[in-house]
């Protein structure tokens, strides 16, 4: 049953991923990466992380796919679109290289698989290891400043003189 | 050789992961090349909690780093598109051939 459902949600990742890719239309090709970043969040609830899920849809289909058609509906001449580079095979190269090495080594790794049952519910373990004592507070800490930075530098970027 | 589990979402993850790369070569929308970043994050992520599953399913670190990946990707967005906005504005173009302000 979970195969099944694996095997749909991978198809429909991997066949938006080269839609966002293929199709001519931007704007068409955003939704088709909201589409993507859904399907994301459903192979995030089949491995049990349900927080990260939630986290999923809020900041990435709630807030970056916002940004990105934002950015699609203020830049005119987006809406054509351009066809591909002249680097379109070195590319396919590169990638293909680069899919068969990865592919290559995962297959021949034999991973150290614990026997633990894995946490049904994350949001309390994750808490406690983000915010508690021995966890990872002061990197909280540090990616708060840098999101608050990053915002900032965002606005004096884009500030009209 | 082939484990069902773990491996079935690294491969999903790595071909994600080569099909943004391969966006973010190839296209010449600015905007494009954002959004192929954004899957290659996304497949980095799908990796780092498949890990978290089956190999420290019990302290959750690659979800934790998965979390500050996310931090990370909405940073970069944010500074990202308004770069965009800034060169937009200066060149009235999103094409990656008008950006070649910083060449000389």
């Amino acid at each position: 049953m979970l195969e099944i459902v694996f095997a749909l949600l991978a198809i429909v990742a991997v066949a938006s991923a080269i839609a966002v890719i293929v199709v001519r239309d931007i704007f068409r090709a955003a939704l088709c990466l909201i589409l993507l970043f859904m399907t994301v969040a459903g192979i995030y609830l089949l491995l049990h992380a349900d927080f990260l899920a939630i986290v999923q849809i809020l900041v990435y289909v709630g807030a970056i796919s916002i940004l990105i058609i934002v950015a699609v509906m203020l830049t005119r001449d987006a809406r054509q679109g351009q066809p591909l580079g002249n680097l379109k095979y070195p590319a396919v190269i590169v990638a293909a290289c680069l899919l068969g090495v990865v592919v290559f080594g995962i297959v021949n790794t034999a991973f150290v698989m614990p026997d633990n049952v894995p946490l049904q519910e994350t949001v309390k373990p994750l808490g406690k290891a983000l915010f508690g004592d021995s966890g990872y507070l002061l990197t909280v800490e540090i990616a708060t400043v840098m999101l608050l930075s990053a915002i900032l530098g965002a606005i004096a970027v884009i500030r009209e003189k | 050789m082939f484990s069902a589990g773990l491996d079935q979402y690294l491969i999903l993850s790595a071909v994600l992961f080569c099909i943004g790369l391969f966006g973010v070569l190839t296209q010449r929308n600015v905007i494009k090349i954002i959004m192929c970043l954004e899957i290659m994050l996304n497949a980095v992520n799908i990796s780092l909690i498949a890990f978290s599953q089956y190999v420290t399913p019990v302290t959750l670190t690659g979800q934790i780093f998965a979390i500050f990946v996310m931090v990370v990707a909405a940073a970069e967005v944010a500074v990202g598109i308004a770069i965009i906005f800034t060169v937009y504005r200066n060149r009235e173009s999103v094409d990656m051939e008008n950006f070649n302000i910083l060449k000389w």
